[in-house]
């Protein structure tokens, strides 16, 4: 993989995390710009099944050992740095998360390499390769070039669309031979714990399907809760919903309740007065729906469709369920 | 349980940020600076240690102008000693890579059993102080930790991944933990026990190391992403509309 | 230190205010549990809590939470037939304790800190403190860009200057002054919240860092004398600013325009045909009395057109809106205990009242009463206004 693209692939649980296959999304389109190939580095066990949908590379590299099963900071780390070390990438990508961040940092420490965290896109037109970060809550993207010979990004998702990367196809495997101590490892998983049963913690969630007064009744929380399902959210609430007892005060945006900034945050029925606004207008990407062209929520939301509530959202969930 | 906090100042994103138009740069002349949030959680988790194991708390921060107030809250808080490390140039900002350095340079005379910080911090561009720091001092790292439990020469952490899933992994101290959040929100300190500590406490100055820093990444511009004063509306029929946002949604990667 | 006993505590309570001492006198008559509006949901209201410091459990009060429903509407204090300073000996004291044992409510919390960092509890930044005078049809001065003495000072106040509905309160009055041809500046940027709430709250120390702040700035200014749309503000700047060496006229905004009463009644172009109930705020009315009442009616009855109807409950008697003593900053928390709002309370009286316009004159209770409207299903039935919107709409188009 010297002189490649990397993919460092991400997998939990036995399965590839969605941002494994935007990254494979942007590491085709570099590799290509950069007239090189795309690599994956995966580390697991067993390595086989989970390769099978990494077919937008070139080659996986496939480290596979029973120690590497669960992520490991400290063993993947090692590992790495160790494959890197022996054939370095030109672009070594890492997700921009609890586990591509532990490990980017410190392989970009332990072999001396550039890191550029938070990258959203990456182009080669001119000369260089160049890496778009978005820092500071959004509020500024940070451009630059990728330093040659080598450097280690991390990547955010909403760059690149995981579809674009995501392949069914086993591509070669080549087995790399586990090239680290893994027994002086000083760090040890244990087991995981799952969410508690209880409710959900709103703040914690990438996306919220929120109802304010405009759902209009109890009964219609469920279709709330339906295209919540659909996307892969939960549903919160503004305080007039709550306060009637549509919804437990856990799901409770606002001034009053939480402070959320979800990846998306629909909005349905809901004014965007202050107080609601405090909870949520941080949130990356607000969609409002409010017959009222002039409710305050528009001021900041980013998209918004004066339609019906109530008519909106079983359509949009029949086209979100619509792969 | 000797642990080390490391806070550091970032914009506050209150303010509006400004690109200074010749340096193509934040316009820092413009920014108001904050302790970062994150730190702020492992300040707390650092005090819930101590409350719950003993042992002391050393807060450290690098002097990017105006940090003794936010020193002397963490000495109002419960800290045992709190450092300042100044130099020159810091107001001018300090990357994470530098920082790693000065944090690293600072703590050889200092020993402890837990190094704390935040995981990550807004102004992040070249990595997380933490995790560069750990790698450094050849310790273990472990970044988005929520809850930190002692064992015998060991620390039990919760790491938060995507989705609510946490696991719970164990480490050998000494080591380096990036927190996502403490156990508890940070604490509220009233503000006439911070005017006491500004009185009777006293912070240490530490002169900046001379580091190497190896190349970090550069950044060529910044710039503010455009938005519109108001929302795009989209219009048409109801199913015009789902249409419209379901593809725009799939297309942001928000949606599978 | 932490108090650890109820005798350490009723001794800070007996330093808290010149006439601290009373407390000794409490006959345990509970006429001030009576009524206290949030009475009912508290574990200990004001006569239970002198009792269980007498009964040195002081403890079981550290225990209890439900302190934090108390809004510092000083109904308490103003029937106690004895007259214990018990909103601002007993109770604020009761709250500082509470913070410096670490107990408060997250939203409290947010609050007092954003007041800290930013000098205003809604967490904006200082620096667009002015911004709402951008939209404002006639000039507001700031005075650090004007350069010339004015005869008036007009401090405008968190909720004034950030807050969307409020900040339609203080166009009006902008447009007011500017008509009567008063000289008149804002402090702007310079300006931090005056502190009253937080010090109600609590936090002492909070109050005392923000009132410094404002003293330097305003001194900087040459003035004859303050006046504020917020009854906090003039509270706090009337009976707290004195001891940190500030003492200098001032005026809520009421007073003020009365004075006036005559050029006023010179401008009013349209009538206003309209059913107005006026809504007494504590700070302005019951609160180290105060005793503003009649000011804001006599320039509601010289509006023509508008015939004034009173609540049951008006003058000393009325009805807090729940802003004060932290209240503003802790709906969630009071909703979770109590489960009623003294707002939604207010706004059926006023209904009952036969009233059209529920006429205001506090920065908290536009927004607060605004919300009650809308929860209690009255949209459309009852408007709310600050008395000084309702004479801008007499005046102008």
């Amino acid at each position: 993989m010297t002189g490649q693209v990397c993919v460092v692939v991400e997998t939990l649980r036995g399965e590839v995390t969605e941002l494994t296959y935007t990254m494979l999304a942007a590491g085709r389109r570099l590799a290509d710009a950069l007239h090189t190939k795309l690599a994956a580095l995966l580390i697991g066990h067993p390595c086989a099944k989970l390769a099978e949908t990494l077919g937008a590379a070139d080659r996986v590299f496939c480290v596979d050992h029973a120690d590497l099963a669960e992520f490991n900071p400290e063993a993947y780390l090692r590992v790495v740095a160790a494959v890197f070390e022996k054939q370095m990438p030109r672009v070594a990508m890492f997700g921009h998360t609890a586990m591509g961040t532990d490990i980017a940092c410190g392989v970009a420490q332990r072999l001396k390499l550039p890191l550029a965290v938070s990258c959203r896109t990456f182009s080669a037109d001119g000369a260089e390769p160049q890496y778009s970060a978005l820092i500071c809550g959004g509020k500024i993207i940070a451009e630059g070039p990728l330093p040659a010979p080598h450097c280690l990004v991390t990547v955010m998702s909403g760059g690149y669309k995981a579809d674009e990367g995501r392949v069914r196809k086993t591509p070669p495997l080549e087995t790399l031979p586990v090239p680290a101590r893994l027994d002086a490892v000083r760090t040890r998983f244990k087991q995981y714990i799952e969410p508690p049963a209880g409710d959900v913690d709103i703040a914690k969630q990438p996306i919220l399907v929120s109802v304010g007064r405009g759902i209009q009744n109890k009964d219609n929380i469920a279709m709330a809760e339906a295209l919540a399902k659909a996307m892969g959210g939960v549903v919160s609430g503004s305080r007039p919903v709550i306060d009637q007892g549509w919804l437990p005060t856990t799901r409770l945006v606002g001034k009053s309740g939480k402070q959320v900034k979800p990846k998306l945050y629909l909005a349905l029925g809901i004014s965007g007065a202050p107080e609601h606004a405090e909870g949520m207008r941080d949130a990356e990407f607000i969609v409002a729906i409010n017959r009222d062209e002039k409710a305050p929520i528009y001021g900041f939301a980013h998209v918004g469709a004066a339609v019906d509530v109530l008519e909106l959202v079983p359509a949009l969930t029949e086209k979100v369920k619509a792969r | 349980m000797d642990s080390v906090v490391l806070i550091k100042f970032v914009p506050d994103l209150v303010e509006d940020l400004e690109i200074d138009p010749q340096s193509g740069l934040l316009d820092r002349s413009f920014l108001r600076l904050m302790p970062n949030e994150l730190d702020d959680h492992a300040l707390e988790e650092a005090l819930l240690l101590k409350e719950r194991y003993g042992g002391t708390v050393t807060v450290i921060t690098v002097d990017t102008g105006d940090v003794d107030e936010a020193l002397y809250t963490a000495v109002a808080k419960g800290a045992d000693r709190v450092v300042k490390v100044t130099g020159e140039g810091f107001d001018q900002g300090v990357t994470d890579r530098e920082l790693a350095s000065i944090f690293h340079e600072v703590l050889r005379g200092m020993p402890c059993e837990l190094i704390l910080t935040g995981t990550q911090a807004v102004d992040d561009l070249d990595g997380f102080v933490g995790a560069m720091l750990a790698e450094r001092m050849g310790l273990p790292y472990v970044g988005y930790v929520t809850k930190v439990e002692s064992q015998d020469g060991t620390v039990i952490v919760r790491k938060e991944y995507p989705g609510g899933l946490t696991a719970e992994i164990e480490v050998a101290t000494p080591a380096v933990l990036g927190i996502q959040a403490a156990e508890k929100p940070p604490r509220y300190v009233v503000t006439s026990k911070v005017m006491e500590a500004m009185k009777s406490g006293s912070i240490d100055e530490v002169e900046a190391p001379d580091v190497s820093v190896e190349d970090g990444v550069t950044v060529s511009r910044m710039s503010v992403p455009e938005t519109g004063a108001r929302a795009e509306m989209i219009k048409g029929s109801v199913q015009d509309v789902a249409a419209a946002l379901a593809r725009l949604l799939r297309d942001r990667g928000v949606i599978a | 230190m932490s108090t650890a006993s109820s005798y350490e505590f009723l001794d800070k309570v007996i330093k808290a205010t010149p006439d601290g001492a009373y407390i000794r006198k409490c006959l345990q008559c509970g006429t001030c549990s009576g009524i206290c509006p949030y009475g009912f949901a508290m574990d200990h209201p004001p006569r239970s809590l002198i009792a269980a410091l007498r009964a040195d459990d002081w403890h079981g009060v550290l225990e209890s939470d439900t302190i934090w429903l108390c809004v510092s509407c000083f109904a308490c204090a103003s029937v106690c037939p004895v007259r214990i300073p018990l909103t601002r000996g007993l109770l604020a004291t009761l709250k500082t304790e509470m913070l410096v044992g670490g107990s408060i409510p997250q939203e409290l919390q947010t609050a007092l800190g954003n007041s800290r960092r930013y000098g205003n509890a809604l967490g904006e930044s200082p620096r667009k403190r002015a911004d709402w005078t951008k939209d404002c049809p006639v000039p507001v001065p700031v005075l650090a860009n004007h350069k010339e003495p004015v005869d008036v000072l007009w401090f405008v106040g968190d909720y004034g200057s950030y807050h969307p509905r409020v900040q339609l309160v203080s166009r009006a009055m902008a447009r007011v002054l500017h008509a009567l041809g008063v000289s008149f500046g804002i402090l702007g940027p310079e300006e931090n919240s005056d502190g009253d709430t937080q010090a109600f709250a609590g936090e002492w120390g909070l109050f005392e860092l923000l009132a410094r702040k404002n003293i330097k700035a305003m001194t900087k200014y040459a003035f004859d004398e303050i006046i504020t749309t917020d009854p906090h503000a003039y509270n706090a700047m009337k009976h707290e600013y004195p001891r940190l060496g500030f003492d200098r006229p001032v005026r809520h905004h009421t007073q003020f325009l009365l004075d006036r009463i005559e050029s006023l009644k010179g401008l009013f172009r349209n009538p206003l045909p309209m059913r107005v109930t006026y809504h007494d705020p504590c700070y302005l009315g019951r609160a180290n009395e105060n005793n503003i009442y009649e000011e804001p009616r006599q320039l509601l009855q010289a509006i023509p057109g508008v015939e004034l109807v009173e609540m049951s409950h008006n003058r000393a008697l009325s009805i807090c809106c729940g802003g004060g003593g932290g209240g503003m900053w802790l709906d969630g928390f009071s909703w979770e205990k109590a489960h009623a709002r003294t707002t939604e309370w207010r706004v059926k009286e006023a209904i009952a009242a036969g009233a059209q316009v529920l006429a205001v004159a506090c920065s908290y209770e536009t927004p607060r009463f605004e919300d009650a409207v809308k929860s209690t299903g009255n949209e459309g039935k009852l408007v709310v206004k600050d008395v000084v919107e309702l004479l801008a709409e007499a005046m102008f188009e």
